[in-house]
């Protein structure tokens, strides 16, 4: 389990960068998505692994999951959340103002000098 | 409980709350979002002061939200450098402010309800003892910020703002890992706390607890526009509009505040896995910062990308006083603080007004009509500029004397009067012939632009007022600089004050 997820994580991160580095924004933006989930589900297991404990106090409960990492992560993916939605309008905006989605502006390489 | 427990909240309620006031008020027209805001950011500056007063003696106002514990809940904690940056965001909110409601603020949308966010970020930061809530603040100040650096709109702002965001949004991803690994690896969040845990971490966490920290460094020395990732700063705050790029002139500082706070607690308390860990770094990085800033300076094609740069010039010296780590570098470090920032800022200011002035020409380093009042905008222009280049009678000059003057006992003091005397010289050579280009090259008798008026020379006369008066005040400042400094070397009274409050 473990090692699944650290694989999971790792692969969320390697495809975020490269996905980051493309020169369209459309992919930056994806990337940066895939940063977010990968760093959210990293923050989540944070906390350790623990299956079917519960995170807050029960009389029941024999073990316990901690509950800090769920609140973190709770506030990490409404952040990225917000933060995607303004990228991906600033993305479009970018698209109208400068005529297509480089993220440079240019289209090809010799419009720097027109 | 009386209002001075309380006072430590108000700076960063005060602006939340008048942003959703002015949210709310959105259809009452310029006058009144004006008077709200001016108002609201007016009132940072007797709080600021009221907070620096009551840490001055050195003691540390803990404030617990929620009134749970530290370090299981969240708390502010006001000492003397963070009342000190406090003091420096509202002096130059309030200028930068007084020169938006000139016009630029009806530029576009929602410029006050940012710009009181702002605020509300820029302030909870350098309050907060929790590393999570920095994240937090950090992401409502960068938010408030993207809004506000596309504000008004154009090309070359989007594509400017495109890079800031999507870069930032990077820094984020990582802080947060940094923030992850942490935790981890010490099981809190409060900084005093994490402190403590990292002086005993266990060996075999070495490892894991020294990427967290270099990864965070890379966060702060990516707010702060370290060498080699200072290159998203020309482009954005050159671009954006002027009192957007005023306020920014703190918003660099955030991130040498925040490298500041965190090592001084991490690093503080010896023999801890992080000891020693940024000295082979930091001090070859920040004189790179400088000397590259310099040198963007003398490149640039426009006065406020050269502003810019100048920002990172800032920075490099800042981090330089920094890296040197002795109480007397670090007290002039925070010296230049407060000036570079109200030098820059002012300067920021004025490039607009001289900018709108030439017309289309615009701020382009291309001789062009003569300027209207010519004499004023001039002298206004070799003042700042005197004081952004750290010549005398200003205190960048004094500033950079107690630098020198602290490091001379440093092993690296060579390398150290190299770079910040041959960048000083440069940059009184590029100001100098930035001035003579778009003051004496003139062609024609007229000017095609709005000639500037009082009010928006009013606020940078009243920046160099400040400048002048850190000048005049040389003595108690650097000596509360000093306190500071001191304080910063004695993390453990950070640790009691903030762990041993006990209601």
């Amino acid at each position: 389990m473990d090692a699944l997820l650290a694989l999971v994580i790792g692969v969320l991160t390697a495809a975020g960068v490269f996905l980051a580095l493309r020169p369209r924004t459309f992919p930056v933006v994806l990337g940066l998505t895939f940063l977010s989930y990968a760093v959210n589900l990293f923050l989540f297991v944070m906390g350790r692994l623990a299956v079917g404990v519960p995170p807050i106090v029960s009389e029941t409960a024999s073990a316990y999951t901690d509950p800090l990492p769920q609140a973190l992560v709770l506030t990490a993916i409404v952040i990225s959340f917000g933060m995607t939605a303004f990228v991906i309008v600033l993305a479009l905006k970018a698209r109208a103002e400068l005529g297509n989605d480089h993220v440079d502006g240019l289209e090809h390489e010799t419009d720097r000098h027109a | 409980m009386n209002f001075s427990d309380h006072l430590i909240i108000f700076p960063v309620l005060l602006p939340l709350v008048a942003g959703i006031g002015l949210l709310a008020l959105r259809g009452a027209g310029p006058d009144v979002q004006r008077g709200i805001s001016l108002a609201a950011t007016f009132a940072l500056v007797p709080l600021a002061i009221a907070l620096f007063a009551a840490s001055a003696d050195g003691t540390y106002a803990v404030y617990r939200l929620g009134n749970w514990e530290a370090p299981f809940g969240i708390v502010l904690v006001a000492d003397r450098l963070a009342a000190w940056m406090l003091l420096i965001t509202a002096a130059v909110a309030s200028f930068a402010l007084l020169y938006a409601v000139n016009g630029t603020d009806l530029e576009g949308r929602h410029f006050h309800v940012l710009f009181q966010l702002q605020l509300f970020g820029l302030n909870g930061a350098f309050l907060t003892g929790d590393l999570f809530n920095l994240f937090v603040f950090f992401e409502i100040l960068l938010l408030a910020s993207y809004g506000l650096l596309l504000h008004g709109g154009g090309r070359l702002r989007v594509k400017a703002g495109l890079h800031f965001v999507v870069i930032n949004l990077i820094g984020s991803t990582l802080f947060l890992f940094a923030v992850g690994t942490l935790y981890g690896a010490t099981g809190t969040l409060n900084m005093a706390d994490l402190a403590l845990r990292l002086a005993a971490s266990p060996a075999g966490n070495t490892a894991l607890v020294q990427s967290a920290a270099l990864l965070l460094f890379v966060v702060f020395a990516l707010k702060a526009a370290l060498v080699p990732l200072y290159l998203w700063l020309p482009a954005a705050y050159g671009q954006t509009s002027a009192p957007v790029a005023a306020l920014f002139a703190i918003m660099t500082k955030v991130g040498v505040y925040s490298m500041l706070r965190v090592y001084s607690l991490f690093t503080g308390l010896g023999a801890g896995p992080l000891d020693g860990l940024f000295d082979p770094w930091l001090l070859p990085l920040a004189l790179l910062t400088l000397a590259l800033g310099v040198l963007g300076a003398a490149a640039s094609r426009g006065l406020r990308q050269q502003t810019a740069y100048f920002v990172v010039v800032s920075v490099g010296t800042l981090l330089a006083a920094l890296a040197l780590g002795t109480p007397g570098t670090l007290a002039a470090g925070l010296y230049y603080l407060p000036h570079s920032t109200f030098a820059s800022a002012a300067l920021f200011l004025l490039a607009d007004s001289i900018a709108r002035a030439r017309g289309t020409l615009g701020d382009r380093f291309e001789p062009g009509p003569a300027l209207p009042h010519a004499a004023w905008l001039g002298g206004l222009f070799f003042a700042v500029a005197v004081a952004v280049a750290g010549l005398p009678p200003l205190s960048g000059f004094l500033a950079k004397f107690m630098l020198l003057q602290a490091a001379v006992a440093t092993p690296h003091a060579n390398a150290v009067f190299a770079v910040v005397l041959v960048g000083g010289l440069i940059g009184v050579v590029v100001l100098a012939r930035s001035g003579s280009l778009l003051f004496y090259r003139s062609q024609s008798a007229e000017g095609v632009g709005p000639s500037p008026t009082v009010a928006t020379m009013a606020p940078v006369a009243g920046l160099l007022a400040l400048t002048a008066a850190l000048t005049i005040a040389a003595g108690p400042v650097s000596e509360a600089a000093g306190d500071i400094a001191s304080q910063l070397h004695a993390p453990r009274l950070y640790i009691d004050a903030v762990l041993g409050a006990r209601p």
